[in-house]
């Protein structure tokens, strides 16, 4: 998997560094028990501060996407649930906030938006199972 | 408590009768890469002097590696590497020789340190220097800085002028100097993205003061952008943490450090539902600082 950051972009770094691999895990480019680069490696790749990888890494630690071995490196955690049904309710509401914004924007209708998105899961997750 | 690499107390530096540096407090624990930003004289390559102990505070005073600034000695100046604004190099020189005038000042050259440096810029060591473009000759000054193994690294505005792969060879360079954990960059810059990448603190300069000194992703996550058609004359706005305000077409923008409810509420008694957060950058959080008007309001520091 090829990482890529742009600096001067209104997501930090960090953040970057997390939604890509985030995403890689739900399309399943990367599976259950992968190891990702190590902090150095990969700070040396992107040629950024350590600790900004560091902190990419720890916010995927809390967030159950990563699992920490500890002289071992990072792997891809089993799917865990890490946050309450309300925080899980919101960080979900934020998102479809957006998507109703492009929705409208783009003028679709909400049956179909609800059914492109039923269509995309149904893609994605043939992909990634489990 | 982590030992300090760097340490600066009521600095303060007078040119004449006009204050140059006022009050400046901050310090730089070892294994830090801090950025120093600010607009053409806001006092960064002032501060660079006095901590090289080149020029003498007017009050306040200053450390390197422990040792006040006015009596570094030569022992404590080989464990620190310091380049000047504009990369002065002696022109007829070739690269080698170069090397070997510095190299018999330093009792820890690291030769192979220096071909790895000359590599990443592309630099052959048999050029004379007058022939080297503005990056290459950057190269060799930073070359030339870092081949002495030092602990402490204070570079002024090392990126200016150079071109974008300079850039990166400096960024990476920069980096590869930090890997064994114990040693400490400073350096000026007016490359945003670049002391995006590098460094892990920011401090933030207008008129001779500190404004920020903040660590890289709390700075970001504590400021946010604001718009809404304002009710009021724009100057006349007062918001708690208001750090810039500026005219977009019909629409006011306000950055503010650390937004709260109240915050909220006072931008939807201005503009309505006109009011929003927009998605802020690193770049505009340095911009506001950069620009803002003098006010003790809103100062960051953490």
């Amino acid at each position: 998997m090829r990482y890529r950051i742009v600096a001067g972009s209104n997501v930090p770094i960090f953040r970057q560094i997390a939604d890509q691999i985030g995403r890689a895990v739900a399309t399943g480019d990367l599976k259950i028990g992968d190891s990702v680069p190590s902090v150095r490696q990969l700070a040396r790749d992107l040629v950024i501060n350590p600790n900004t990888v560091a902190k990419a890494y720890s916010d995927l630690v809390a967030s159950g996407v990563l699992e920490n071995q500890p002289g071992r490196g990072y792997f891809i955690n089993k799917r865990r649930q890490v946050y309450t049904k309300t925080e899980r309710l919101r960080r979900l509401d934020e998102t479809i906030d957006l998507l109703i914004s492009q929705s409208v924007a783009l003028d679709f209708s909400a049956s179909e938006v609800l059914d492109r998105v039923k269509e995309l899961f149904a893609q994605k997750l043939s992909v990634a199972p489990e | 408590m982590s030992k300090l690499a760097i340490e600066a107390k009521g600095l303060t530096r007078y040119f004449g009768t006009k204050p140059v540096v006022q009050q400046v407090n901050f310090t730089v624990p070892v294994g830090s890469v801090v950025g120093l930003l600010g607009l053409n004289g806001a006092g960064k390559s002032t501060i660079i002097k006095m901590l090289m102990g080149l020029l003498e505070p007017t009050r306040g005073s200053c450390s390197l590696l422990g040792v006040e600034s006015m009596s570094l000695g030569p022992d404590e100046r080989s464990r620190i590497g310091y380049t000047i604004e504009g990369h002065f190099l002696y022109s007829g020189m070739t690269v080698r020789a170069a090397e070997a005038l510095q190299a018999d000042c330093f009792p820890k050259w690291d030769s192979l340190l220096f071909q790895t440096t000359l590599q990443r810029f592309g630099i052959s060591p048999n050029e004379r220097i007058r022939n080297l473009s503005r990056g290459q000759r950057a190269g060799i000054s930073i070359a030339l800085t870092l081949s002495s193994q030092p602990e402490l690294l204070i570079l002024d505005d090392p990126s200016l002028g150079l071109d974008p792969v300079s850039r990166r060879a400096l960024n990476e360079t920069i980096l590869s100097f930090m890997e064994p954990g114990d040693r400490t960059v400073l350096f000026s810059s007016h490359m945003l993205d670049d002391i995006e990448r590098v460094t892990d603190r920011v401090m933030i300069m207008t008129e001779g003061r500190i404004v920020v000194d903040s660590s890289l992703p709390h700075f970001v996550s504590r400021l946010s952008v604001w718009t809404c058609e304002c009710s009021e004359p724009l100057d006349r706005v007062q918001i708690a943490g208001l750090v810039s305000r500026r005219q977009v077409g019909r629409n006011s923008s306000f950055v503010i450090v650390d937004a709260d409810e109240v915050t909220q509420k006072e931008l939807y008694r201005l503009g309505g539902n006109t009011a929003r957060q927009e998605e802020s950058t690193f770049d505009e959080g340095v911009m506001a600082y950069m620009s803002r008007s003098r006010s003790a309001a809103s100062l960051m520091s953490i």
